[in-house]
């Protein structure tokens, strides 16, 4: 599904990331860990096709196809699909509409925000004075409009407080498994994800297939999510950064 | 003729000369004198297709339907008047002054003849426009509707309004400003004069569609007494040449409120000169001056000023420009003014153009580029055209997207 080799990426001439390999499998929830600063929301958003980020080496393929220089919204019609973690205030432009106007007229917003419990936000600016809960439900209701094929979720449960993070992870766990309980069946039927978490939190809630480790802008190793979460947990990333296997 | 007519006359005719403080310089020998007589229209549904969506896209309805009342204004004739609430008065203001022996004392007492040459002009040719008047306590549910259409071609058409929204009274106008289709050059001079008094509410909305070659001078100023509510609306979105306008609100009363908002489209070769001013003479007095205006290659000054003179005031301005072409120019100019201790005035302006983090948040949504600033633009404009009669929306907003993705 999607396939990253020997990334680098410049933001404003300064290389944010490099020597960067990933792998989303079809129907796979892959996992990014890493410390503060490391580089993983500048890595969903050169996927993403954020123009700020260059990608100056390597390339991003999406369904066999190279997109690396494609523009974001190209890459939006081609199914990949981002939760940002700190979203623009979008003044004047009503949830609704928007919602509306991504699902192109096929799905009902208020049907779609209901499910999220967001119909009272639907004629509200978009993002301008939501909480951090709200952001995320809104985040996912677009997300919904827009069905992606290729989920980018960037820290959904950060700002989040713990009763939300239940809500919001299984809203996630039903967009990603479209109903489908059953792992083999997941991999062949269900959407694929790339989620950026720091706390681990999430994993409560999706069934996580591969974890990567991403410090000083580089991916270090990838393993079981879960095993990893268990280490970082008790070591926290210091070994990671001093970690010379995988240079 | 009385002592202060001759008076103003002479201040009239010496004036004549003078140029407007902004703006073009318009030579009004240029222009002929607009006709002062025109067919009547008894029923505005008889009048031609291409009439009627000229009236409809300035927000009047030939149907009439949801409207207390109608006037509408060709050239320097009113050319069809018809009043469902009679509740209301709307006549001529001609016939106003004949009928009502005290409205000289309203007429040409806010505006000042010789204020410049465009002022100076209407008043000598003693020109004609609409009065309305809601009675003491009357609240009207439906909108008065008025069109000022510019009918023939290099005329200079000269109106003069008068408005009274006596006590307790409530009053909504529409006003659409526009031209005959074929009419491209012109000029509009429109003085207008409001009273809201006491406990008074008047929530005025103005459409401008004029034509690429158009001088538009309105001259507006309004008298809000004691706990009276002036809102007005103004919408120019099409191209013209040349509008350059400064409504002056002057708060008298105690707790007078006024809040303008202005949404505007430059084109290219179209010069906005638009401002709202706002004077707080009385004490506990509130406005708010709001505008959006955008530049697809035209030129826009925004101008604000609020002058502060008595405790308890407060005001914010706010001028937001965007800048959609390269050709195209944005100035804000705010003016803050207080001349007591007790005043809370504050302005907040912004020019540029549409920030790439919202295009690009839209985009990944899998809008095109085009669809995202259709979306930015129009939400940029929200915010002005709140106040606006529902069923003007629609309309204001396809030519809002149209004029976005124009370009």
């Amino acid at each position: 599904m999607l396939k990253i080799e020997n990334l680098r990426v410049e933001v404003n001439g300064k290389t944010l990331l490099h020597d960067v390999n990933l792998e989303v499998g079809k129907g796979y929830t892959n996992v990014l860990f890493g410390p503060n600063g490391a580089g993983k929301s500048a890595l969903m958003r050169t996927i993403m096709g954020f123009s700020e980020y260059k990608v100056v080496e390597g390339s991003i393929l999406y369904k066999g196809e190279d997109i690396t220089h494609l523009p974001v919204d190209e890459r939006a019609r081609r199914g990949l699909g981002i939760m940002m973690q700190r979203p623009p205030n979008m003044s004047g432009i009503k949830l609704r509409d928007l919602v509306y106007t991504v699902a192109k007229g096929e799905k009902d917003p208020d049907v779609l925000a209901e499910n999220l419990d967001m119909q009272r936000f639907l004629d509200r600016d978009v993002n301008v004075g939501f909480s951090g809960g709200e952001i995320k439900r809104s985040e996912l209701l677009q997300l919904a409009a827009q069905n992606p094929s290729l989920y980018l979720l960037d820290e959904p449960e950060s700002g989040v407080d713990l009763v939300s993070i239940g809500h919001v992870g299984t809203k996630i766990r039903e967009l990603l498994n479209q109903g489908i309980e059953c792992p083999g069946e997941r991999c062949q039927k269900g959407k694929s994800a790339l989620i950026i978490t720091h706390t681990g939190q999430i994993l409560d809630y999706v069934q996580a297939d591969r974890g990567y480790i991403l410090c000083n802008g580089t991916v270090m190793c990838s393993g079981n999510p879960l095993k990893m979460l268990e280490e970082i947990k008790k070591k926290g990333y210091e070994e990671c950064v001093k970690c010379k296997l995988m240079r | 003729m009385q002592a202060d007519e001759i008076n103003l006359k002479k201040k009239a005719e010496s004036a004549i000369g003078k140029k407007a403080a902004f703006g073009e310089d318009f030579e009004l020998e240029k222009f002929e004198e607009a006709s002062k007589i025109s067919e009547p229209i008894e029923n505005m549904k008889e009048l031609d297709e291409e009439s009627q969506r000229t009236l409809l896209q300035v927000g009047v309805l030939p149907s009439e339907e949801g409207r207390a009342g109608t006037l509408l204004m060709k050239d320097n004739a009113i050319s069809h008047t018809s009043l469902k609430d009679k509740n209301i008065e709307l006549m001529s203001t001609r016939a106003a002054l004949q009928k009502h022996e005290w409205l000289k004392d309203y007429a040409w007492n806010l505006v000042a003849v010789d204020a410049d040459k465009y002022t100076a002009k209407s008043y000598l040719e003693d020109a004609d426009g609409y009065f309305i008047r809601a009675p003491a306590g009357k609240k009207t549910v439906f909108p008065v509707q008025t069109c000022l259409l510019l009918g023939s071609k290099k005329v200079s058409q000269t109106v003069h309004n008068i408005v009274i929204v006596e006590e307790e009274a409530r009053l909504d106008i529409i006003t659409g400003c526009t031209t005959q289709k074929g009419v491209e050059e012109g000029l509009h001079l429109g003085i207008s004069e409001m009273y809201v008094k006491k406990g008074a509410t008047l929530n005025f909305t103005m459409i401008h569609n004029w034509a690429e070659n158009i001088g538009v001078r309105p001259r507006t100023v309004v008298h809000v007494e004691e706990g009276g509510t002036f809102v007005s609306n103004y919408i120019c979105l099409k191209p013209v040449r040349s509008v350059q306008s400064y409504p002056t609100v002057r708060l008298e009363g105690e707790g007078a409120v006024a809040r303008l908002s202005t949404i505007a489209i430059a084109h290219p070769g179209s010069e906005l000169d638009l401002g709202s001013r706002a004077i707080f003479n009385a004490p506990g007095t509130r406005a708010e001056l709001i505008s959006r205006t955008i530049t697809t290659g035209g030129k826009v000054i925004a101008r604000g000023e609020m002058i502060g003179n008595a405790a308890g005031a407060k005001g914010h301005l706010e001028c937001r420009g965007l800048v959609l072409s390269n050709k195209g120019s944005q100035r804000a100019i705010p003016i803050l003014e207080a001349n007591v201790d007790d005043i809370e005035l504050t302005h907040e302006a912004a020019v540029g153009k549409i920030a790439q983090d919202q295009m690009e948040y839209l985009m990944a949504r899998g809008l095109t580029e085009d669809e995202a600033v259709g979306m930015i633009v129009r939400g940029f404009l929200d915010v002005g055209i709140k106040g606006i009669p529902e069923e003007l929306r629609g309309e204001i907003e396809d030519t809002i997207t149209q004029t976005a993705l124009g370009m």
